[in-house]
């Protein structure tokens, strides 16, 4: 038994390694200093991936902001006081959402957005990774305040705490460290969309830091490179997939550092 | 000897379900009062209706008056925080907060904002330390969790924090049975030193435990007070032959 599930954890292990290095070996060789902080340029010229990393920087920060108090807020409402019907309902359509493919949510945006505006726009695709994002971080927040133990709540309620301050100074240190797994997740999770952001962000081929403009990011950058004719374009793309994967390890690790266990 | 808590006909159900049956009971002040029986017999519902722990459960429903120093504490006016700052309570498992050892004893002073200074709150930290008999054993780690105390010194930690908010009355839910001899020894010599300053109630499985402790007891049985007397006279000369057959073992 043991043999055979430390097989299976080695497999998904190895996979994963597998990948990572195959992006490893494909992208490092056209990384440079240009590739960073270079527009998109025609074929042949050179060109690189800056616009996109602000861009994908920019609206996945932008959708954190939005998504993850809402989330986390939902997700502590669900776990301290939804044990009532509304509570259930809302349980419900979260897990449907999380369900949900994201070019749905993209759809659904540039119905609401996009097409009152006239066009596409950074504010769009961050709205449109916020609504993917809330969902999954409330589910997490609520599954990990739950394992909180409740003597702790009664422990501070017996000191004359209000329900609010249990909840801020016991509970959500508590879990701290897991709701921020879940945000890591979540936050890993929109930066690599790509389907929610082709028709609500749009591209550009420029530096952009507005919102209400069309904006580059990563992922549909990537998405355009690969599906070009060229093989310049392949090698920008790998480069570029290296350089995303690079960003979602350093938040990891960041996040990660910033909410270790202290008791 | 006036009476601190004073409670008269009072019916506690778990929805349909009754749990405790017309109970009066008088506490007296700075006295320890313990309450025993066997399992499932309501002494822990009873301890919690006293400081309304009760409520965070959404079904259960009190009927009776309780009240402590001439207050009812059931009725509407209460404000529920005032009264468990007032009545303080140690929990059968020791809960210390995932902080250091100081800022478990300091959140109750913090939150009801009892302290004027840094050097009041590290004064009355103190203080609640000594009190609990723990301050030797932590004064030099006090920055330390409070998870790497022993089971016995995160349940003294627990009365620290409680008796830091200044309570009148503490509540005890067998504080010590989930320790060993020794640390059981420490817990109840701290109750009859505790008791020169506050009212206790303790509930307890151990029936020496009571008889060591206690200035009175009270005996439940399914839901119901059968008994309540001097602790000596409970143990020697009880009123009643239920009593008397429990404590001599005969069932429970």
């Amino acid at each position: 038994m043991t043999t055979l599930t430390a097989a299976c954890a080695v497999f998904a292990i190895f996979i994963l390694l597998i990948i990572l290095t195959y992006i490893f070996v494909r992208g490092i060789t056209a990384i440079n200093l240009e590739f960073l902080i270079d527009t998109p340029k025609p074929v042949g010229e050179g060109g690189g991936i800056g616009n996109a990393i602000v861009g994908s920087v920019l609206m996945t920060g932008l959708a954190t902001v939005i998504g993850l108090p809402i989330g986390v807020g939902a997700g502590v409402y669900l776990a301290e006081f939804g044990q009532n019907w509304f509570g259930n309902s809302v349980r419900f359509v979260a897990d449907t959402l999380i369900g949900v493919p994201s070019i749905i949510v993209g759809i659904f945006i540039y119905t609401l957005i996009v097409l009152p505006m006239g066009r596409q726009s950074g504010l769009a695709g961050a709205l449109s990774l916020a609504i993917i994002m809330i969902p999954i971080v409330a589910r997490t927040t609520e599954e990990m305040i739950k394992l909180v133990p409740n003597s702790m709540r009664e422990g501070a309620l017996a000191l004359g705490a209000p329900q609010w301050r249990v909840t801020w100074n016991i509970v959500m240190p508590a879990a701290a460290s897991g709701i921020a797994t879940g945000a890591m997740l979540a936050i890993a999770r929109i930066s690599g969309e790509t389907a929610p952001l082709l028709f609500t962000a749009l591209n550009s081929r420029f530096y952009n830091y507005f919102f209400d403009q069309p904006m580059s990011s990563l992922t549909v950058q990537i998405y355009n490179y690969a599906t070009g004719p060229y093989d310049v374009e392949h090698q920008m793309a790998w480069a570029a997939t290296l350089i995303l994967v690079t960003l979602i390890l350093v938040i990891n690790v960041v996040v990660r550092y910033l909410t270790r266990k202290k008791f | 000897m006036a009476s601190k808590i004073s409670i008269s006909n009072l019916n506690f159900f778990y929805g349909k379900e009754q749990a405790l049956y017309d109970i009066s009971l008088e506490i007296p002040e700075r006295e320890v009062v313990a309450f025993i029986g066997p399992s499932g017999c309501g002494k822990s519902t009873f301890l919690r209706t006293l400081n309304r722990m009760n409520d965070t459960i959404p079904i259960a429903k009190v009927d009776g008056t309780i009240l402590i120093d001439g207050q009812d504490i059931y009725s509407p006016k209460t404000d529920v925080v005032a009264l468990r700052r007032k009545v303080g309570m140690v929990f059968q498992k020791s809960n210390p907060f995932p902080k250091s050892i100081f800022e478990n004893v300091a959140y109750g002073i913090r939150i009801n904002k009892m302290y004027k200074s840094k050097a009041d709150l590290n004064e009355k930290v103190e203080k609640a330390l000594k009190d609990s008999a723990l301050w030797d054993e932590v004064k030099d780690r006090l920055n330390t969790s409070a998870f790497g105390l022993s089971g016995g010194q995160q349940q003294r930690l627990c009365i620290a924090r409680a008796l830091a908010v200044q309570p009148e009355v503490i509540l005890m839910d067998e504080p010590a049975s989930a320790l060993d001899p020794i640390a059981t020894q420490k817990i109840e010599e701290l109750v009859v030193e505790l008791k020169k300053d506050y009212t206790i109630v303790i509930v307890t499985h151990n029936m020496q435990q009571a008889g060591r402790v206690s200035d009175k007891t009270a005996f439940f049985m399914l839901g119901k007070l059968v008994e309540f007397n001097p602790t000596q006279k409970m143990f020697m000369n009880p009123d009643e032959k239920l009593t008397e057959d429990y404590i001599t073992g005969r069932f429970g």
